[in-house]
């Protein structure tokens, strides 16, 4: 990462505030992690940490009693559970897309919120992998899923997207886990360094593995950081086909669509985005990191959330025009039965949130109102779990045989869990806040106006540094 | 500017550690162009520390590119092939499972798993690889006796020659250094010698 002047034609704004020195940017970001925690925080923490309870009573109650505490029923077997499973994937998609993705297209913007965005990541996927585990129902019996020799001499097999999906999402954590363990290793060394006491200097100095900064390692580091960005581009684009794949190899109407792939992944992109919004416009107030994330992230998320809910929008369109155009009558009858049916309530209030509410966003005044970009991205939160829901149950519930139709009513305990995975998520979030650099402090160094070499001779004149692109750019 | 004007201190470490001399700069381009110099007078063992990767160090250093590459491409391999022999032999051999009409070895059906496998391995290649090259971890280094070397994680830049350099000379290299205007030398020094 170097320092690019922005680029006056296309309007472009500084990435961090004119004048900011490495200095701040180390203090700013460090401090958060070295002060005692805002009241702010401990009232969030421990309001996330009560669900988190919740999540265990109620998952211990689960394990005792079975899955039938659940709402699920004969023609709705996959529910809240599977809904769960995937907006969770879906939303730690957007982390690997701002570290990964933006990182090879050079989109110096993500610097001040990767860190963020791919710790949403991994705690994301670990809300999402509890529901797969608590779904097989003999939940002693979990470990079937995993290629290893078991006392039935049988294997598992490889032919179904089921497991698939283990490796896939297995995969995903694990190397989002390491890409984000990477990218931490030179902040971690700085607080290390700039540690008071003992336990700190210590817990820290382990974590951060001797870094010492040193240009030799940094030219691995760089490569190995670029190699994992290469790796996860293509990696996050195959979770969520791979996830879609559940449904689009069954024979199912309504689940069984070439469309679901892209449509699964852009998807995933727009409620990731939604997501980070979110919690950064959360911790923007908290911490009052004005100058680092500035409102030009917010704007450019915003773009992005524009740009996947439309593609999401242009998505469910052409289910409808190929149920229709396909001629087949139980794939037309989905449809017809999603819009108007006894789920319509879900499929309007999806289509509102995620098809109409992102519309906003073509309005600069809009896009640019942290209020109004808060609500909505609330709003796309919503909607895209009700797509899930919508796809998994209307497509269940009235399948071939009218028979044996049924309706969905969720449970106490379809709810305490879905509430109690936000729990443990903001849970994981809020502590990744307090002890761990929420800004990548190196990378953002990186892209400050004198953190690139001057090819001139003069060499150490700092001030020159302070505000180039208004000198540069003018001059070009 | 003379090697008199640049202050000067002395950092002992424990016994038997290798030795250093430590050039402070305050920004990237007079560490970039110091390193240059010592690159242009033929000197091997030294380091730059940074707070940040700086673009056009490595040129500046004289350093080969990276090898990095080459592990994570025989680990991509590895993995690919570890994902098409435990199909073969889970699916196919030691008990060959018949599924939706499909041969118990169904290429298009082992796509996922093969390219997960191949990026798993490829990612571990990456990190421990890199891990490995740079022989991290590594939690004692004569660099961390010195306090003035904590910032090199915040917003100092920092230049380290060793004395084992088959060029060092103690006032020669203090000299090369000077010139490049450093805010600051330091030495870090065996307490025995």
């Amino acid at each position: 990462m170097s320092y690019d002047p922005p680029i006056a034609e296309l309007d472009e704004k500084h990435l961090v505030k004119p004048g900011t020195t490495f200095k701040d940017i180390t203090d700013t970001v460090s401090r958060v992690t070295e002060t005692p925690a805002p009241r702010g925080w401990w009232i969030a923490f421990l309001t996330a940490l009560t669900f988190t309870g919740v999540l265990g009573a109620s998952i211990g109650f689960l394990f005792y009693r079975g899955v039938g505490v659940w709402g699920n029923n004969s023609p709705v077997a996959w529910a809240w559970d599977i809904t769960n499973f995937v907006w969770w994937v879906g939303i730690g998609h957007a982390g690997t897309l701002i570290s990964a993705v933006l990182f090879l297209f050079r989109q110096k913007w993500r610097t001040s919120i990767n860190r963020f965005a791919e710790a949403m990541t991994i705690f994301a996927v670990i809300c999402a992998l509890i529901f797969p585990g608590i779904h097989v129902g003999r939940v002693w019996h979990a470990y079937y899923m995993f290629p290893i020799p078991n006392s039935m001499g049988i294997w598992p097999n490889f032919k179904s997207p089921l497991l698939w999906d283990v490796f896939a999402v297995g995969t995903y954590f694990t190397v989002s886990t390491l890409f984000w363990f990477v990218g931490m290793i030179p902040d971690l060394a700085t607080l290390r360094d700039r540690a008071k006491n003992a336990l700190r200097r210590t817990v820290y100095g382990f974590l951060s593995l001797g870094w010492r900064g040193s240009n030799r390692h940094w030219q691995n580091y760089e490569r190995a950081y670029m190699i994992l960005a290469a790796l996860s581009t293509p990696l996050v684009l195959s979770v969520h086909s791979v996830v879609s794949f559940d449904f689009a190899t069954s024979v199912e109407p309504g689940w069984h669509a070439t469309i679901f792939p892209p449509y699964f992944v852009a998807g995933a992109v727009f409620s990731g985005f939604a997501m980070v919004q979110t919690l950064l416009l959360l911790s923007r107030v908290v911490y009052k990191q004005n100058n680092l994330v500035t409102m030009t992230h917010i704007e450019l998320m915003n773009k992005i959330m524009l740009a996947t809910g439309t593609i999401v929008g242009y998505a469910y369109a052409m289910e409808f025009f190929i149920a229709w155009y396909s001629g087949n009558p139980y794939e037309r009858y989905v449809f017809i039965n999603r819009a108007t049916g006894p789920y319509a309530w879900a499929y309007w209030t999806m289509i509102s949130c995620n098809v109409i509410s992102p519309q906003l966003f073509w309005f600069k005044k809009l896009r640019t109102n942290i209020p109004l970009s808060f609500v909505l991205s609330i709003f796309i939160n919503i909607g895209m779990w009700f797509e899930r829901f919508v796809i998994i149950v209307t497509s269940l519930h009235r399948d071939f045989i009218p028979s044996s139709w049924g309706y969905f009513h969720p449970t106490m305990i379809d709810i305490s869990i879905y509430l109690g995975s936000l729990g443990l998520f903001f849970t994981l979030f809020l502590l990744f806040l307090r002890w761990i650099p929420m800004i990548a402090v190196a990378e953002l160094k990186g892209v400050l106006p004198q953190a690139s070499v001057h090819h001139d001779d003069h060499a150490h004149d700092d001030d020159h540094a302070q505000l180039p692109a208004t000198a540069e750019g003018a001059a070009e | 500017m003379s090697s008199e004007a640049i202050e000067t201190t002395t950092v002992s470490v424990p016994d038997g550690s290798p030795v250093l001399m430590l050039a402070e700069f305050d920004n990237p381009t007079a560490c970039v162009r110091a390193a240059e110099k010592l690159r242009d007078a033929g000197y091997k063992h030294f380091d730059a520390h940074t707070p940040f990767p700086i673009h056009g160090m490595d040129k500046a250093m004289g350093l080969k590119d990276s090898r990095l590459g080459w592990i994570v491409f025989a680990m991509g391999l590895t993995g690919f092939s570890t994902a098409c022999f435990i199909i073969w032999y889970m699916n196919a051999f030691d008990y060959p499972l018949i599924v939706g009409g499909k041969p118990p070895l169904s290429f298009p059906s082992m796509v996922p798993v093969c390219f997960e496998l191949t990026v798993l391995f490829s990612a571990f290649g990456a990190v421990f690889g890199m891990l490995g090259l740079n022989k991290l971890p590594r939690h004692h280094h004569p660099l961390f006796e010195s306090d003035r070397f904590r910032a090199a994680t915040d917003d100092k830049f920092f230049l380290s020659v060793e004395y084992a350099d088959p060029k060092f000379d103690p006032e020669r290299t203090k000299e090369l250094l000077s010139s490049a205007h450093p805010t600051h030398i330091e030495i870090i020094e065996d307490t025995q010698s």
